[in-house]
């Protein structure tokens, strides 16, 4: 490079380096959200690889839905008594716990996990106990979420089932435990021995696991793996464990990232409108320059370097900024991660947000500093002077660049149509954006001017003054706008639909009460009676398993499924044919439902060969069956033949039980049931007052409260949402900068025109009213473009993706069109100090 | 005897917009011998600053050649012209055209550092205190005069040690008193340097010091006082 170019490249970008230095911030934002995502990442991978043990708990899991045979428990004795180590024997199941003395000693139960062990727990890692030498020879353990809703504390007592224990010790973390899974089933750990047995003889959630600690684990394992699922045992090792958590963090990290490059992106059409203000600035000193002989190779290198200097500016800005941000980042996603994150230093990932950050600024900035290369030195003898035609080399470099967010693309999500729907969707929002801003303004032009003030309409004619920097502003700051926006309103539409029986009537059933025995009917009614309730419903479930589909055996479809790679090729899945259905029996289908094909068969004998059955369309298609299937269930260990007779639709979201399969009454009115029973509370209070009497009465039954469900969806999709939400605030934070960056392009053009105002009489009142103006206006175009279209967003994705009605809140919208206009109007005002404050005179004197 | 610096034959500059072309200059021939001084003189919009865009090769003429310090500019593609422009032109403009970044002795060395030279500074330094701008060798253009502007401008114009000097409207910008100093000091220095000087202005003293003048008028050459020899050199 030769040193000419290098000095004039320096002196040229005198005066400029500030702000040009403010232009390339805009992408520091996308850099450090990258920066942090990749650091964070790499830390995730690493603390799953170090965490493994503790997360999985065991060297080798074996679990079942159903207890252990006899020749199965010698089979697990055995494998413990031959591999030295450690095991730990645990049944898992959902129960009912009531705190009596909660509740100003009314008591208080809800729905939890039980967890009974036997053995040293955990195998692996350290719980964090209150107080720490709690264990559960002193009762029980409980988690610290569900003592705090129950108003309980350590020392209070708890019955589960008929027995009553002592709660020994909190439970502030388990290793491999979720913040978010201990609040969706918060969990109490008590001793195997002391369980009350009765409560798995109902229904059958229970879970029984047997994990294994091996001195020497991979001897162990070759020698016991075998042999166990010979014995029709599954077994899960620590390893493939870790492999699905690992895919998992994964798909994590590379999703979050994908969020930050769209930050990136905006930054970038931030650098590249700032930087075209630049370059035309620039044409004279160019043209100059080309007078005095220096060729336009050299003068593109000159800004060139200008460019490549900045972007490293802007890329070590984002690095520092991203290592910042990356402290945050494990705060913000503890709740849904199994494992311990640090905030350690990842030089791979400062590297690669210095590559990205500095290539992404070059690229952008190229953009528009190509055309320097085409002012013609004429242009220092005429102003109007300027080259025609399109130009290759920009033409090129918008190639390369959609080449680079399609690379980028590939790379996070490592494959094609992944990269290709990315790029297709950043354009097609851009586009989307760029039609709505230019309707939007449009509209505003049209409807608004004639009955404004003087200062309003002349704020108006800026934002569509030659040079103005209008649409692109509105293109980053409507983008924020949009992803904030889209999220908060696809929210609150997911909780009006769930909402949605609450407020259909007053009659609707708010409680429901699980796991009913058919000489428990009676009891209950009496109970809800003496509280002054209505039993609303009564559903029965039987409890079954697919034996075989069509005369194949279930077993040889789960192996095939097993044997088959990612799943089935076209047979059915290994969920739906191993699962355990809880079906129903009934007369006639319920309003949730809707029969899609065949027809709906109500009744049928008792005693019929071939009992008519409906099947949930999804699950139809799952196992890959249709009408005129034939399902052997096995309900009870009685085998009862069945032919799909219809399909039906299932209203999932609506809080009803809703049912895989129902068969007709009369057939199954004889197998082993229980009832679910439908009731309505009115109010916390009363339903509070029901959970804690039905538990204290008939503990094995389960009472769900709908509203606390509904709570619980609103907590678990307001920690989703607010991830999401603090990825977009990068996005918005770099609409700002990108405003920042604007307005101080414009400045000079704004002080002139302030200046030239001044002159004719205009105070400086006036003149700072005129921009307060311009800026509040584009704020508000730019919460409208972002509102129109995240409002259109979220209607398609509450439509397509989630299947819900859409619900407008505009109580979110109501907040975009107040808090956008003023933070742009604050930066705005903020940043065109200079135009107000300079003396007439001086600007004048300077104009030559 | 040495080659004429600038030979200018047959020009013809016409612009095409849409179904009508209009034509600037019509075929415009003239030469300037080294060290020679000439000036292009008519009313506005007679094709001056057309003419003068092609004779330094800003721009390429629709019909006709410019031999420009022994150069044919027709073959020469735009880098080449630019080097040309390097090693043998220097400009004089009316507004200056001073790198509002650069300050005066960056401004003066330009030329030389565009080629690369050795020395720039105090060749810059040299030149400022030829044009009685010494002590103002650090201030940035906005910190000058106008006429302060124009002796930095014919310093950096000089730099270079240029075969040719173009000069547009020297004095345009400047009252009577400072354009008649800055007048003074480009002949001065253009006689010092043996360099050939061709100006485009309006004001007819200044046209009155050159040696001879181009006399434009609807894009042709009228009483053309120099035409002696146009031909023979081409």
């Amino acid at each position: 490079m030769p040193s000419p170019i290098l000095s004039l490249a320096w002196r040229d970008s005198r005066g400029a380096r500030r702000r040009l230095v403010l232009y390339v911030s805009a992408m520091a934002l996308g850099v450090a959200a990258l920066v942090a995502i990749r650091s964070f990442g790499i830390n995730l991978e690493r603390a799953v690889d170090e965490q493994a043990l503790e997360v999985f708990g065991a060297d080798l899991q074996v679990r079942r839905g159903t207890p252990y045979t006899v020749a199965q428990e010698a089979l697990l004795d055995s494998v413990a008594a031959e591999n030295r180590g450690a095991v730990l024997r645990e049944v898992t199941f959902p129960s009912m716990a009531r705190f009596p003395a909660a509740g100003d000693g009314e008591g208080r139960a809800r729905l939890v996990q039980i967890r009974a062990l036997d053995g040293p727990w955990p195998l692996y890692g350290q719980p964090d106990l209150v107080p720490a030498t709690a264990t559960l020879g002193q009762g029980v353990l409980v988690d610290a979420t569900l003592l705090l809703q129950m108003d309980a504390s350590v020392g209070d007592s708890v019955q589960i089932g008929a027995r009553t224990y002592a709660v020994a010790g909190r439970v502030d973390g388990a290793p491999g435990q979720t913040d978010v899974a201990s609040l969706v089933g918060p969990r109490i750990y008590l001793p195997l021995a002391r369980l009350d047995t009765t409560l798995l003889s109902v229904g059958s959630r229970a879970r029984y696991r047997t994990s294994f600690r091996f001195d020497d684990a991979p001897a162990a394992l070759a020698a016991a793996v075998p042999r166990l699922e010979s014995a029709d045992l599954r077994t899960e090792t620590a390893d493939e464990q870790q492999e699905d958590v690992s895919e998992a963090s994964d798909a994590l990290s590379r999703f979050l990232s994908l969020v930050g490059f769209v930050a990136l992106l905006l930054g970038g059409v931030g650098v590249a409108s700032s930087m075209g203000l630049y370059v035309r600035e620039k044409a004279e000193t160019v043209a100059t320059l080309r007078c005095l002989g220096l060729s336009s190779r050299r003068v593109f290198a000159v800004y060139t370097l200008q460019a490549v200097a900045l972007g490293a500016v802007g890329a070590v800005l984002g690095v520092a900024l991203g290592v910042a941000v990356q402290r945050l980042l494990p705060l913000v996603l503890s709740g849904f991660l199994p494992v311990d994150v640090d905030n350690a230093v990842v030089p791979r990932a400062l590297a690669e947000g210095l590559g990205v950050g500095v290539l992404a600024a070059v690229l952008f900035a190229l953009l528009p500093l190509a055309a320097v290369r085409r002012v013609p030195p004429l242009r220092a003898l005429r102003a109007d002077a300027q080259a025609r035609g399109l130009d290759p080399l920009r033409l090129a470099l918008g190639a390369v660049l959609v080449a680079g967010v399609g690379g980028f693309a590939y790379l996070q999500t490592q494959s094609v149509v992944g990269a290709l729907s990315f790029v297709g969707g950043t354009a097609a929002v851009f586009v989307l954006l760029t039609l709505t801003a230019a309707l939007v303004r449009w509209t505003v032009r049209r409807g608004v001017r004639p009955g404004l003030p003087w200062a309003w309409r002349q704020g108006l004619a800026n934002l569509h003054a030659p040079g103005n920097q209008t649409l692109v502003l509105l293109l980053t700051m409507g983008l924020g706008v949009f992803l904030v926006l889209a999220l908060g309103l696809v929210q609150r539409s997911i909780l009006a639909q769930i909402a949605l029986p609450q407020a259909q009537g007053e009659a609707a059933p708010d409680v429901v009460l699980f796991d009913v025995q058919p000489d428990q009917r009676a009891g209950l009614r009496a109970l809800l009676a003496a509280q002054d309730l209505e039993a609303l419903g009564q559903v029965p479930i039987v409890s079954m398993r697919i034996q075989a589909l069509d005369g194949v055996p279930a077993d040889t479809l789960i192996d095939r499924a097993d044997a088959s790679f990612g799943g089935t090729e076209g047979g059915p899945e290994r969920w739906a044919l191993a699962r355990e259905y809880r079906s129903t029996y009934r007369d006639r289908t319920v309003d949730t439902e809707e029969v899609t094909a065949g027809t709906f068969e109500g009744t049928a004998r008792a005693d019929a060969a071939v009992v008519p059955v409906s099947l949930e369309e999804d699950l139809a298609a799952d196992l890959a069956i249709g009408l005129g299937s034939r399902i052997t269930w096995d309900v009870g260990g009685v085998p009862v033949e069945s032919v799909v007779t219809s399909l039906r639709k299932v209203d999932w979201a609506q809080v009803q039980p809703n049912f895989f399969a129902v068969f007709p009454a009369g057939p199954l009115d004889e197998a082993p049931q229980t009832d679910i029973l439908l009731t309505r509370a009115g109010t916390p209070e009363a339903s509070a007052r029901l959970q804690s009497a039905v538990v204290e009465a008939y503990p094995t039954v389960s009472v769900v409260d709908v509203r606390q469900v509904l709570a619980l969806v609103d907590e678990v999709l307001g920690r989703v949402a607010f991830v999401l939400r603090f990825m977009a605030l990068f996005a918005v934070v770099t609409g700002l900068v990108v405003l920042a960056g604007a307005v101080r392009v414009a400045l000079a053009q704004r002080t002139r025109e302030a200046v030239l105002l001044r002159t004719l009489g205009a105070s400086r009142a006036q003149v700072r009213r005129i921009l307060l103006a311009e800026y509040t206006l584009l704020g508000l175009l730019a919460a409208l473009t972002g509102g129109v279209l995240a409002v259109g967003g979220a209607w398609a994705l509450a439509r397509f993706a989630f299947e819900i009605p859409f619900r407008l809140d505009p109580t979110w919208l109501f907040v975009a069109l107040v808090a956008v206009p003023l933070l742009t109007a604050v930066v705005g005002l903020a940043g065109s100090g200079r135009a107000l404050r300079q003396p007439p005179l001086d600007v004048l004197r300077a104009e030559v | 005897m040495t080659a004429p610096a600038l030979v200018a034959h047959d020009l013809t500059k016409t612009f095409v917009s849409g179904e009508r072309s209009l034509t600037v200059l019509d075929g415009v021939s003239f030469a300037v011998e080294a060290g020679a001084t000439c000036a292009i003189v008519g009313p506005s919009g007679s094709g001056k600053t057309t003419l003068l865009g092609l004779c330094a090769g800003l721009d390429r003429p629709t019909r006709g050649s410019v031999r420009l310090a022994g150069t044919d500019l027709g073959p020469l593609d735009e880098d080449a012209r630019a080097a040309l422009r390097a090693r043998s032109v220097g400009f004089v403009f009316q507004n200056f055209r001073l790198l509002p970044t650069l300050t005066a002795w960056e401004n003066v060395a330009l030329p030389l550092e565009i080629r690369g030279e050795r020395g720039a500074r105090a060749a810059a330094l040299d030149l400022l205190d030829r044009v009685g701008l010494a002590d103002r060798s650090a201030h940035y253009p906005t910190q000058l005069s106008g006429g302060e502007q124009q002796r930095v401008a014919l310093a950096r114009a000089f730099a270079g040690r240029p075969a040719l000097l173009f000069a547009d409207e020297p004095t345009g910008n400047l009252d009577a008193e400072t354009g008649a100093r800055v007048e003074a000091l480009l002949f001065d220095l253009n006689r010092e340097a043996g360099t050939a000087l061709v100006v485009v202005t309006h004001d007819p003293e200044l046209a009155a010091r050159c040696e001879q003048t181009v006399r434009l008028k609807g894009g042709r050459v009228v009483l053309p006082d120099v035409a002696v020899g146009t031909t023979a050199h081409v």
